[in-house]
């Protein structure tokens, strides 16, 4: 679930740096509230419990019995990418960057998800594969698969430890609930409903959570315009206060691309080739294309059209998550305020931390909290409040922009909602990350290399095992992450270490039919320690960033998307390269996974409204009209 | 869910009837002796109206999938 890095938590002190500020926590539930987050733990139990009968088979068990509607498929598909980590990442990244942020969801996101449906979908679908790793098997063979199942494997088990952990980290500070509560709660409610009802019941949580997210989100966008005067009078608000607010003097905040033709001239410090070619090419088609945590909601649809229509009906959903995000954080802007009426001013994660309050209740080290304070906008009457420590000290981060606006719209009951919401996200993941992880276990690494002959319940019997085993390492790795913090710097950036080579592997493997086998297997491994080489260099020499970006100007970022971009070329000439050099595959051997060697079933015609072309221009044409729009 | 079984549609239904059912009814309490929470916009009585909406969005769902009904 971190696929996409929210820009407040990638560009940032890491999130656990919030525990070391210990204020009162941000809402006090009541009963109604208590019962609320109750009956969603029943439910989700309860649905467990409810499939377990329909998990028997290991094609029940792992691919959800490939009988999802495009419906279900797509919800899951894009409610995967919709963590509470993400939501309140992004909010808080809209409240420090503006609608940049939104490029994360619009051209960060839909280009992919179409290309996904239309284009490759009938390649992963018409293989019949379990798996990424397990394409990689049927088109460049063992070593290839075997390094990408690993490689998702280590990924997938850090990143539901870190999402544990992450949440626990949430509920600490919003609610004040103990870590481990929070930790074990939310493990065996997991490990319950994913161990008995498999990738089906971790796809029904998935379409519950994206549920519970708008039921429980949508009203904080609907209130705050109605208290800011709408969107004219948020943008007005804003501009007025522009300087005061954001440290930025022109209306940069409300344009997606107009600011971007050099690195200063936006806040978030990108240009608009890293935005293109970075984000909206390699990384996002890496995430949603060949991301095996969202390709395989894709895989459990019932038939080729489903699977085509679900990134389709996705993307829609997609483009309106802004309005639940986005928009929250731009009315905090204007809308939070201290208890003393005065308008609070939220900040980094890591001026958070260095103004943590020691046992007596005042700031443990005054030289680096004045330091720390000094960087911000922060009004010297609200330093000065900070310094003398004490409950009304009121210092927030970004991240914490969307539980703030939800505690100041939502009242017993809708309140217990919002939390719920933020929990399903968070649980969702996780359960994501460990079925992933169980059936990659089991389909790519433990039969092949372990014992190929077992029968069809041995394998649902390993799955299940995994799950446990998978649940119990993320809590461990929770715990890693608790008690040395800078390890959640390197699991966040796993994935777009891997992800980009990956993606070249897979397009020169299902569009070239010259890629080779070698090439596969050496684009793939030498890409990856290509990227992890390019983010080590930045992690241990800061100024080697103006370089991988291409400007001193670059914040990091856009570290990020010109790392994966370069990873990406790297990679894509390994595999031309050495394709070159070595021997093809027979052509007859490719058919079913490589366009131009494989005859694609004829669909049977549908009405107009089921075709997926159809639906796929509308939203060609909303997409375009939203950038034309926020331009 | 294609096939048979319960579809998940009918347990967000159950979900959102009984979620809408304990806001709304709080909403209305709320409504008769003031607020509980001193959260803004308050005069808007949102947890009725809010309430209201997902309870019978909650119903529909819980109607239209109820278990039996497929291939009706």
């Amino acid at each position: 679930m971190f696929g996409l890095i929210p820009a407040s938590l990638a560009a940032a002190s890491p999130l656990p740096a919030l525990l070391a500020f210990s204020a009162a926590p941000l809402a006090h539930l009541r009963p109604l509230d208590i019962a609320v987050i109750a009956i969603y733990f029943g439910m989700v139990v309860w649905i467990g419990f409810y499939l377990k009968g329909k998990s028997n088979t290991s094609e029940e068990f792992f691919m959800a019995g490939r009988e999802m509607t495009a419906w279900i498929a797509g919800l899951s598909f894009v409610s995967a990418n919709m963590g509470s980590l993400e939501l309140m990442g992004w909010a808080g990244s809209a409240y420090q960057y503006g609608i940049l942020a939104t490029h994360w969801y619009w051209v960060g996101a839909i280009p992919a998800m179409l290309f996904l449906g239309l284009v490759m979908m009938p390649f992963y679908y018409v293989c019949k594969t379990h798996s990424v790793p397990g394409y990689l098997d049927l088109r460049y063979g063992g070593h290839a698969r075997s390094v990408a199942a690993f490689s998702f494997a280590i990924e997938m088990i850090l990143m539901s430890g870190v999402n544990m952990f992450a949440m626990a980290v949430v509920m600490k500070v919003v609610l004040g609930w103990d870590i481990t509560f929070s930790i074990f709660v939310s493990s065996i409610a997991v490990a319950l409903y994913v161990g008995l009802g498999g990738l089906r019941s971790a796809i029904f949580n998935e379409v519950l959570q994206f549920v519970l997210i708008w039921g429980g989100a949508l009203l904080v966008p609907i209130l705050g315009l109605a208290q800011a005067g709408g969107v004219s009078g948020l943008k007005r608000q804003i501009m007025t206060n522009m300087q005061s607010m954001t440290g930025v003097s022109s209306d940069s905040y409300f344009h997606l691309w107009r600011d971007t033709s050099h690195f200063a001239a936006n806040p978030m410090g990108v240009h608009w080739t890293g935005i293109v070619f970075g984000l909206g090419f390699v990384i996002s088609f890496g995430y949603w294309t060949t991301d095996f945590l969202v390709v395989q909601r894709v895989l459990a649809a019932h038939n080729l059209r489903a699977a085509r229509m679900a990134p389709i009906i996705g993307s829609f959903f997609k483009m309106a998550v802004p309005f639940i995000v986005i928009l929250p954080g731009l009315l905090g802007l204007v809308l939070l305020q201290n208890a003393d009426g005065s308008r609070r001013q939220l900040v980094g994660e890591d001026v958070v931390a260095a103004c943590s309050l020691n046992s007596s209740g005042q700031v443990a080290e005054q030289g680096g909290c004045t330091a720390a304070m000094a960087k911000t906008n922060l009004s010297p009457a609200s330093q000065q409040k900070v310094m003398a420590g004490g409950d009304d000290a009121e210092l927030h981060s970004y991240n914490q922009a969307l539980p703030l606006m939800m505690v100041r719209y939502l009242g017993p009951g809708l309140l217990g909602l919002g939390i719920t919401a933020l929990i399903a996200g968070f649980m969702s993941g996780m359960a994501g990350n460990v079925s992933a992880f169980s059936t990659v276990w089991t389909y790519d690494i433990y039969k092949p290399l372990i014992n190929k002959n077992g029968s069809d319940s041995h394998y649902v019997m390993v799955g299940r095992m995994a799950i446990v085993v998978g649940v119990a390492v993320s809590i461990g790795a929770a715990y890693l992450v608790m008690h040395a913090h800078g390890i959640m710097d390197y699991v966040q950036a796993l994935f777009s270490i891997f992800i980009a080579p990956l993606l070249a592997v897979i397009l020169f493997g299902m569009f070239w039919k010259r890629a080779t086998r070698l090439a596969g297997f050496l684009g793939l491994l030498l890409g990856i320690i290509f990227s992890a080489g390019l983010f080590m260099w930045v992690k241990l020499t800061p100024d080697a960033l103006a370089t991988v970006a291409l400007s001193p100007d670059a914040k990091p970022m856009a570290e990020n998307v010109f790392r994966a971009l370069w990873a990406f070329i790297f990679a894509s000439v390994l595999v031309v390269v050495i394709s070159l050099l070595t021997k093809p595959r027979p052509v007859a051997e490719l058919e079913g996974l490589v366009y131009g060697a494989t005859k694609l079933p004829k669909e049977d015609p549908v009405p107009f409204y089921k075709n997926e072309y159809i639906w796929a221009v509308l939203v060609v044409i909303i997409f375009a009209a939203l950038n034309i729009l926020f331009w | 869910m294609h096939g048979s079984g319960i579809p998940i549609w009918f347990f967000i239904g159950v979900l959102l009837l009984i979620y809408g059912l304990m806001i709304f009814g709080y909403g209305v309490f709320e409504a008769l002796i003031g607020p509980l929470a001193p959260v803004e916009l308050n005069y808007l009585h949102t947890p009725i109206w809010w309430g209201a909406i997902l309870a019978v969005i909650g119903l529909l769902y819980v109607v239209k999938f109820r278990p039996g009904r497929a291939g009706k």
